[in-house]
């Protein structure tokens, strides 16, 4: 199982997301916000461009280079004290992890903010077996107490204001006493319920941003702390990373270090960088396991175009910048990867399964506006990658029954190769003018024109074409 | 300088004013113009929705019909097919495996301009003589913005209209929600991305919305058309060629 995939197509979604007029005003709120905060941390670098092209020739070094990097920081990491383990899919990295867990004894394990454990469905499988696992990053953890979903890579909470937030705390934390929605309340409410944990919890789990195979350190960039707390503090710590968080030298993480937080918290320096190598004797954890985790990976790699999807660093600029997930939020996307990154990385994660597959529609789930591509701190160009996947999925259907689609899009074909058939073509759009009312508008049109005039009028098509007028005013000069 | 025009289908078919009026504006400013009659489609529809096969076909003869057009240069009112010519082409042929086809293409499209990097950068005009006595707001559509990189191209021409009132549209880098069959596929997405553009325009208290893309602008004018306002949507073209 992983958390890649919804049970239903992005429009049919999207249609109910959009009809949650809180949803979306705290969204577009936190979005907008967000964004005008990035582009003044960004100004603020006139070498952001030379910075972005070196991030995106590292990680394209990266996947050019993996088998060789993820054994090199195998030896690094065993050298230092650490396990590494190899997991195929969710299901293996599962039962990994639990195995690690049941070894130390513990029923309950603290957890710094993970995609990689979002996407393999890691907390449920663990309830599953009887363990709980406690979200400390704040925003998780409200996802969490509200028996909710995240909805965001970097603000999983976002779809909810404070109100809701207090709302949450009241009913989950059972001694939090009397509460208003002031943000430092609320903080104040979820460190004391999160102190307790952390000083009882014996077991860490987390994901990493980055894997040195150089040195086999271990990176983890967050904003709070908690994410230190979970790495220090218990004597066990199982870090669960995709295999493309590797990176090839120590130096190679000045770089990122610098496009990271400008990009996702719009913040000039993390304020919690935490990295370790191995384990050391009287500090931090005893034991330290590393998963390296597949999950579709190597599929997507072997797409020479769609493989730039992997030089994400999951700092989630591309969501706050995009115009549909400002209005649908991350939920409609069904994965845990929301966004314009999640419409090119989840289908290819999961692969697809036929038309009918709901990531089968997330490729569309774009205007192809390019916004995503313009903040992106490493160059994925994503548009590109949009269109590249949505090619395949047509290809792929070839040779079924083809769709009313397949036929408008080859009969638009045979007429445009066709500058006779165009001509006649256009001649017969004229008595379309009989659809328009008296004022010239058309508002309605059989489907599925019907679904451009649900919210918008055409107009009366023109009593000449361009090439009509052409012919009148300039064939005789010639 | 002679320069064969690009017209697009849907200025052929549905607009035909901001193709008329890009071919009195360069004749007005004493260039030749000439129309390649066999042009159709530029095939971006088709490679938007991932029938990039069915778009080689119309690749093929986009090229064929431009670069045998005797011209320096070739230009179109709108950014979307010029970017569809620019970015696209090549690598729909390289994709089906015909290097050739593609370096054909690329040598079509970088000689191919959308109307506002025709008139600043090639020949070298901001103010182009053109009368327009409205209130203007211009939306930057986002193939022109974030695929050509026009920049303030459009403005710059803008603000040299003698009687325009040029006003500043807040948020105007957001897209306005098309996005070709975007707006039929995920038309209640669209939908909601256009009642944001349409209220940020409203706002301006402007007379007309201006872009250099019919596209965009059908999808603009007809929502506007829609809850009645009299805000109306002008091509570019047609404010500068207007005396």
């Amino acid at each position: 199982m992983s958390n890649l995939r919804g049970d239903e197509p992005f429009p049919r979604a999207a249609r109910k997301a959009l009809a949650d007029t809180q949803m979306r005003r705290n969204v577009g709120h936190a979005t907008r916000s967000i964004r005008t905060k990035r582009l003044a941390a960004v100004a603020e670098c006139p070498d952001w461009e030379e910075l972005r092209l070196a991030g995106s020739t590292l990680k394209d070094d990266v996947l050019a280079r993996l088998p060789e990097l993820l054994e090199q920081l195998e030896r690094n990491v065993t050298a230092h004290g650490g396990v590494v383990h190899w997991a195929r899919d969710a299901d293996e990295a599962n039962r990994i992890v639990t195995g690690l867990i049941r070894a130390t004894g513990a029923q309950e394990v603290v957890k710094v903010k993970s995609m990689a454990t979002q996407e393999i469905g890691l907390n449920e499988h663990l309830k599953a077996e009887g363990i709980a696992a406690i979200e400390t990053d704040l925003a998780e953890l409200i996802v969490q107490l509200g028996n909710d979903w995240p909805s965001h890579i970097l603000v999983p909470a976002i779809h909810r204001n404070r109100a809701e937030i207090r709302e949450i705390f009241l009913r989950e934390m059972p001694d939090v006493g009397p509460l208003g929605d002031e943000p430092r309340e609320l903080a104040m409410a979820a460190r004391t319920y999160l102190r307790r944990k952390f000083l009882s919890a014996r077991v860490a789990v987390s994901g990493a941003n980055f894997g040195v195979a150089e040195t086999g350190t271990l990176a983890v960039v967050e904003s709070e702390g908690n994410g230190r707390m979970c790495l220090t503090l218990p004597e066990t710590l199982v870090t669960v990373m995709g295999i493309e968080k590797v990176v090839p030298r120590f130096a190679d993480l000045a770089v990122f270090m610098q496009l990271l937080p400008r990009s996702s918290t719009a913040e000039r320096m993390n304020p919690y960088t935490s990295m370790w190598t191995g384990v050391h004797p009287g500090d931090g954890p005893q034991e330290f396991h590393l998963v390296l985790l597949d999950n579709g990976r190597t599929r997507v790699l072997a797409d020479p175009v769609g493989r730039d999807a992997l030089k994400c660093i999951r700092c989630s600029a591309c969501l706050n910048v995009c115009p549909v997930y400002e209005r649908t939020g991350g939920h409609a996307y069904g994965s845990v990867y929301p966004g314009p990154i999640g419409a090119i990385l989840s289908p290819q994660l999961t692969g697809i399964r036929g038309h009918h597959d709901p990531n089968a529609s997330l490729p569309f789930a774009s205007s192809l506006c390019g916004a995503c591509f313009d903040v992106c701190p490493v160059r994925i160009d994503i548009p590109s990658i949009l269109v590249h996947l949505r090619a395949e999925l047509v290809d792929a259907e070839r040779g079924g029954l083809p769709t009313g689609q397949d036929l408008a899009m080859k009969a638009a074909a045979w007429v445009m190769r066709s500058p006779r058939r165009f001509s006649m073509a256009e001649k017969a759009a004229t008595p379309g003018r009989l659809l328009a009312n008296a004022d010239h508008r058309i508002t309605a049109l059989p489907w599925p024109g019907s679904k451009w005039t649900a919210a918008r009028d055409l107009p009366e098509p023109p009593r000449l074409t361009f090439r009509q007028w052409w012919a009148r005013t300039h064939e005789g000069r010639r | 300088m002679r320069i064969a025009l690009f017209v697009t289908c849907l200025a052929d078919g549905l607009f035909p004013n901001s193709a008329i009026a890009t071919v009195e504006l360069l004749e007005r400013l004493g260039h030749e113009v000439v129309f390649p009659e066999h042009q159709t489609c530029c095939g971006q529809m088709h490679v938007n929705t991932g029938y990039q096969r069915e778009a080689v076909a119309l690749v093929r003869h986009h090229v064929e019909v431009f670069e045998d057009a005797a011209c320096d240069a070739v230009v179109a009112p709108s950014g979307s097919c010029v970017g569809s010519v620019r970015h696209q082409h090549a690598m729909v042929a390289r994709r089906a495996g015909d290097e050739a086809l593609a370096q054909r293409a690329e040598a079509v499209a970088a000689r191919t301009y959308e109307l506002s990097e025709l008139l600043v950068d090639v020949l070298g005009v901001r103010d182009v003589g053109a009368y327009y006595p409205h209130t203007v707001t211009y939306h930057p559509t986002c193939h022109s913005l974030r695929m050509l990189r026009v920049g303030d191209k459009p403005l710059q021409l803008l603000r040299h209209v003698r009687g325009l009132t040029l006003v500043e549209l807040p948020m105007a880098e957001s897209c306005c929600g098309f996005g070709g069959t975007f707006a039929i596929k995920n038309v209640d997405t669209s939908t909601a991305i256009l009642e944001d553009k349409m209220a940020a325009i409203l706002g301006t208290g402007a007379q007309v919305c201006t872009a250099g893309d019919s596209s965009c602008l059908m999808h603009i004018g007809g929502g506007l058309s829609r809850i009645g306002s009299a805000v109306r949507t002008v091509h570019l073209a047609e404010i500068l060629a207007s005396r």
